[in-house]
């Protein structure tokens, strides 16, 4: 896991920040003229329904690091090209990026288009749908993959709609009908309680976006390699309209839940902030994460970048232990898929137990001292899984 | 500053039923309330004309009742409610129904220009986040998503400046007016309506258009034009049946024994 991302005052230099710019205060006054220029999407045209082809994958980078669900749909992104019988190709827009061009090859890509610009340095929804609609133009793919991160959604609605083609959110489950070409996109609909597979009629690319965690990572296959298609972005940097001025990451310390091994989280059940602490000893003590329901970071016991669940994140550790979490559906649909659960709850008929591979029936503020006392000794010198093993 | 905020009805229940038929949502008998998101959308709006003037606008696209959400906005202050309705428009998805708030959003600027359109980040009935942007790309407008601030609007300059949530932090970005705006929850705290809104609202003349207004092509509109449908319906499946390790009539340590034996092989890596 990389600790390198620390709090970065500037965004690093774009075509914008040369400019000097002055700080914005409100001015009431009212400006006459409306006159603006600006690159609207409309213009670009509506693709003509050539023969679509192919199958891509969005490659979501922030400066140089690429987010790791782009590598896990590049996974599934393969089994359906394998279905399918056609090439799958990766997408990488940015700037400085011939670096990262043979990752997608050794995820599994057979092809990758790719555009190198300075105005794609930072992201930005202007440049960065104009870029991916462009080339989805040139290219005709059949089905388009983007990850649902906050870039990926505020990208794939501005693509799709440009191109007038169906898109698919939160995507948890993809297959092809090879007969009909058309990508089955389930997706969990009203509150989880259901699955909805929806697809896409007579309009390509079929596009969906897919949450973080729900596929693994393919395993790195060094030898390959294939084809990079560079394309250009031929826009004009005195016509954008909007630029990043700043960009402040989060202090990176521990890295990010969705990409943890060991979750230890806490509910509602443990009813104070001071017995939440006991969740964090235990995943201090085996080198796991904290997270929590949503109650939990309602009461503040737990930050909201912690908070797993349907309006939290999705994740998939190898052990998730929920103490004092009843298991309702909103949460259950963030951590279902992880390899081990254990359920501690005094409730024996909590629905959280309907998932768990170990239940533990009993009061949690008694029982996760004594778990933490007794796995801290027993794995004590033990390297611990740092590293997802896929 | 003239803003307009596209608000959702959306049911006030996640437990909403389907229609085996036609695979749609069956929202009767269900109470309703506004996309909570889009009330933080309506209330940074309402913020904004207190301090720079102009109006506000509500729209929404929905069945008749979504008259009620119109009011309840009109009771938070806004200067003015639009409701779109017309049975060509049920069952658009989410590409229709930027097609349709957008053509309604022209018609508006016929009458009086807009420099904002504020939207939530998503509605809570179908969580897609695609109808925002969906609208700024049909309008040719800039769009910023999951908006956290406003850090300042200078509508001489035709310039403001935001910040929004990333994956891995936030992000400070200027913009050309005029914009579209989605926002989280984190953007502001709902003021209470006061007496004399309330009032207000209860009479107040909800504008409605229909198709017949808008003059939007048919074959954009609705389930025909639709591009995503349902398919199928299906339960989510269950994972295997697991394993109670103890009751609460084992002493805690002996649980914690019993349960790091079946832990320890998943945790820890072997030397390497
Ligand atoms: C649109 C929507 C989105 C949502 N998104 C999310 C989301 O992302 N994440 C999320 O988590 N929730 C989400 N929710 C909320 C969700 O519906 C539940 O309300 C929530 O998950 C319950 O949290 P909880 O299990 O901590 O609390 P509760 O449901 O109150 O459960 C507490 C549990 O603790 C047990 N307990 C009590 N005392 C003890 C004790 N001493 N020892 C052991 N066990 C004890 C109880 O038996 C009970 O099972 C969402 C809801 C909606 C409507």
């Amino acid at each position: 896991m990389t600790a390198k991302k620390k709090k970065s005052p500037k965004a690093p230099p774009s075509a914008f920040t040369e400019k000097t710019v002055p700080p914005i205060t409100d001015n009431p006054e009212r400006s006459d003229t409306k006159a603006h220029e600006q690159i609207p999407l409309e213009s670009i045209e509506a693709p003509k329904n050539l023969p679509a082809h192919g199958i891509w994958v969005y490659i979501e980078q922030l400066q140089g690091e690429v987010a790791p669900v782009s590598w896990e749909l590049m996974g599934v992104g393969r089994q359906l090209a394998d279905k399918l019988n056609c090439p799958l190709s990766g997408v990488l827009l940015g700037h400085d990026i011939q670096p990262l061009t043979e990752l997608a090859f050794q995820y599994g890509a057979d092809t990758l288009y790719a555009i190198d610009d300075p105005m794609l340095k930072p992201y930005t929804n202007e440049c960065h749908s104009i870029a991916l609609v462009q080339l989805c133009q040139a290219h005709h793919p059949e089905i388009l993959l983007i990850g649902a991160t906050t870039t990926g959604r505020d990208l794939s609605g501005s693509v799709a709609t440009a191109l007038r083609t169906g898109l698919t959110a939160d995507c948890t489950q993809l297959d092809v009908d090879v007969d009909n070409r058309k990508l089955l996109q389930t997706r969990p609909a009203f509150g989880g309680n259901i699955l909805a597979t929806i697809l896409c009629r007579d309009r390509w690319p079929q596009m969906a976006t897919v949450r973080p965690r729900v596929f693994s990572k393919p395993e790195k296959q060094p030898e390959r390699s294939g084809a990079v298609v560079w394309s250009d972005l031929g826009l004009d940097p005195s016509k954008t309209v909007m630029e990043v001025v700043e960009r402040i990451l989060d202090e990176r310390t521990e890295g990010y839940l969705d990409e943890a091994d060991i979750i230890v989280a806490g509910g509602r059940g443990l009813g104070s902030k001071d017995n939440f602490k006991l969740v964090e000893k235990l995943a201090q003590a085996i080198g796991g994460m904290i997270g929590a329901s949503r109650p939990a970071v309602e009461s503040g016991w737990a930050p909201y970048s912690h908070q797993v669940g349907q309006t939290g994140l999705t994740v998939r550790p190898k052990l998730y232990i929920a103490a004092g979490i009843s298991g309702a559906i909103q949460h259950l649909v963030g951590m279902q898929n992880s390899d081990v659960i254990v359920a501690i709850n005094k409730d024996p008929d909590a629905p959280i137990f309907r998932v768990a591979t170990y239940g533990i029936v009993g009061d949690a503020a008694t029982l996760l001292p004594a778990i933490t006392q007794e796995l801290g000794a027993r794995m004590h010198g033990a390297p611990l899984g740092t590293e997802r093993q896929l | 500053m003239n803003i307009a905020v596209c608000l959702k009805q959306v049911p006030d229940t996640s437990e909403v039923r389907i229609n085996p038929k036609t695979n749609t949502l069956m929202r009767e008998g269900i109470p309703s309330i506004i996309n909570p998101y889009d009330v933080h959308a309506l209330e940074e709006a309402l913020t904004i004309r207190d301090r720079l003037g102009g109006r506000v606008t509500v729209l929404t696209m929905g069945p008749p009742q979504a008259t009620d959400s119109l009011r309840k906005a009109i009771s938070y202050g806004a200067d003015h409610a639009i409701l779109l309705t017309d049975r060509a428009f049920a069952g658009s998805d989410t590409l229709a129904t930027s097609y349709i708030l957008a053509g309604a959003l022209g018609r508006l600027m016929d009458r009086e220009p807009l420099d904002l359109i504020f939207c939530g980040k998503q509605a809570i009935d179908g969580d897609t986040a695609q109808v925002g942007p969906g609208i700024a790309s049909r309008l040719g407008w800039p769009l910023l998503t999951y908006v956290t601030k406003i850090d300042g609007i200078d509508p001489t300059n035709q310039v403001f400046q935001v910040q929004r949530k990333i994956e891995v932090g936030r992000e400070v970005v200027r913009c050309r007016l005029p914009a579209l705006v989605t926002v989280v929850k984190e953007i502001n705290e709902i003021r209470y309506a006061p007496l004399p809104d309330l009032i207000r609202a209860a009479h107040y003349p909800v504008e409605v258009w229909t198709n017949a207004d808008l003059g939007l092509d048919a074959s954009q509109l609705g389930l025909k034009g639709s591009p995503t449908w349902v398919n199928k319906i299906s339960t989510p499946p269950m994972r295997e049946k697991g394993e109670v390790l103890a009751g609460s009539d084992v002493a805690p340590a002996e649980t914690a024994r019993i349960l790091a034996d079946k832990l320890i092989p998943h945790i820890v890596v072997p030397n390497r």
